[in-house]
């Protein structure tokens, strides 16, 4: 059992001579194995019921303020979105099936999977790195983070962009008569103190047409600039002009959720580099894969609640 | 103490006999459950684009919910596990709908225009 004439460990030796990895307190390695194995399924009880208070906190706000998630949710990029899911569920199949190697025996093969599905969750990060640096670079964060400004410079620059024959004056147009809709049953006070009243949007015009054709609407929104703007119309959802009161408290659901779930990517990336260590030590086998499993549970867990995200934010109809 | 280790010793220094039986899933199994999640996502992103009113989100979660029992089912081997590791996932998820549908039940209680432009999305 000893490998490249190494010592046993001298904490697993006593009680199981050549088991080095049967812990003294257990009997045999089924039992090691179950009872780890509920430990971990109690621990991630745990984590679905972190992950509940802020699906409860979404659930709540959306079912208040519809509006808001319609409108936001152009901000997100599909395509990134589910470039990532098929990156993260790809990372899945891969997990299971290192289990099953290490369930085998089967060193190099482990290795490999494990190696492939850190490589995974790089991508995932990655492709969410691009995401944030882009809401970022846009003033699309939460709380007073948020710039409502950059929303309204945008509007203008993004339909011109988008080729349409509207003149910008009327593109102006059409957007005021679109936020007096949207305001006249709201406070106009409130309105007017969000910034999405008439006058502000007049001296938004103003600023857009003296400032020249700096392109303010997300590149992360979906497809090419501009592009947002055109579906939320062609979808009757009014304009980008219409900003909704409190956007901000999409964006602060929206950091807040996929923020704590790449916290957990990261956490799994640990765990899985850890177990590729040990796996290249050919420290697991068909009697002791006991990591490989739990490790991967926890990175499936991963998966399932990102399966949620997905829809959640970038899916709203 | 030291009786129940040496007896510890004992026990553990018997014998190959107790064997670890391991459940292994095929991995023509995972790939299929693997090919079933992405044509999943396929038709989570496709349904989207065709307006089913309040129906589009509900379609959405049982979508989502078919993709998370497959993982849970397969990927998480819980279909050949202990019977208990899922009751343990399913009454976490349960507690969590409790959760959710009572603090949304709460929500609802409330007049959405008691502040004037407050909520424009579901006022009248």
């Amino acid at each position: 059992m000893s490998h490249g004439g190494k010592p046993e460990r001298p904490a697993t030796a006593p009680g199981h001579p050549g088991k080095p990895r049967l812990g003294h307190h257990y009997d045999t390695y089924e039992q090691q194995f179950d009872s780890n194995k509920l430990g971990m399924w109690l621990f991630l009880v745990t984590e679905i019921l972190l992950f509940g208070g802020l699906f409860c906190a979404y659930a709540v706000y959306r079912a208040k303020h519809p509006e808001v998630f319609i409108y936001a949710h152009y901000f997100l990029d599909v395509n990134l979105g589910a470039i990532n899911t098929v990156v993260l569920l790809f990372s899945s199949l891969t997990a299971a099936w290192a289990v099953r190697a290490a369930q085998l025996g089967q060193r190099r093969l482990l290795v490999a999977l494990l190696t492939i599905t850190i490589v995974c969750g790089c991508g995932f990060l990655g492709i969410k790195g691009i995401e944030y640096s882009e809401k970022w670079k846009h003033g699309l964060l939460w709380g007073k983070n948020f710039d409502y400004e950059a929303l309204h410079h945008g509007d203008h620059t993004g339909a011109d962009d988008h080729g349409e024959a509207a003149e910008s004056g009327e593109t102006a147009d059409h957007g005021t008569a679109g936020v007096a809709d949207q305001a006249t049953p709201a406070d106009p006070d409130a309105a007017l103190a969000e910034g999405t009243g008439p006058t502000a949007t007049g001296d938004a015009t103003a600023t857009t047409s003296s400032a020249g054709e700096i392109s303010n609407i997300p590149a992360s929104a979906m497809g090419p600039p501009g592009l947002a703007a055109a579906q939320m119309v062609a979808e009757g959802h009014g304009s980008l002009e219409d900003v909704p009161r409190n956007v901000h408290l999409f964006f602060g659901i929206y950091f807040i959720m996929t923020g704590l779930h790449a916290l957990h990517v990261i956490v799994g990336m640990v765990v899985l580099l850890w177990l590729l260590v040990r796996a290249s030590k050919g420290e697991f086998g068909t009697q002791y894969f006991t990591p490989v499993d739990l490790g991967g549970l926890y990175w499936h867990l991963v998966d399932v609640i990102w399966i949620f995200l997905f829809p959640l934010l970038y899916l709203i109809h | 103490m030291t009786a129940g280790q040496s007896d510890h010793g004992r026990t553990g220094g018997q014998p190959s006999s107790s064997r670890f039986d391991v459940h292994t899933v095929p991995l023509w199994l995972l790939s299929a459950v693997f090919l079933a999640l992405i044509g999943l996502t396929v038709v989570t992103v496709a349904v989207t684009k065709v307006d089913l009113g309040k129906a589009n989100l509900w379609i959405a979660m049982l979508i989502a919910g078919v993709k998370a029992t497959l993982v849970a089912l397969y990927f998480m081997h819980l279909r050949w596990d202990k019977v208990f590791h899922g009751f343990l996932f399913l009454g976490a998820i349960a507690f969590v709908v409790l959760f959710i549908g009572i603090a949304l039940m709460d929500t609802q209680a409330y007049h959405p225009d008691i502040i004037p432009g407050y909520a424009p999305g579901i006022e009248q």
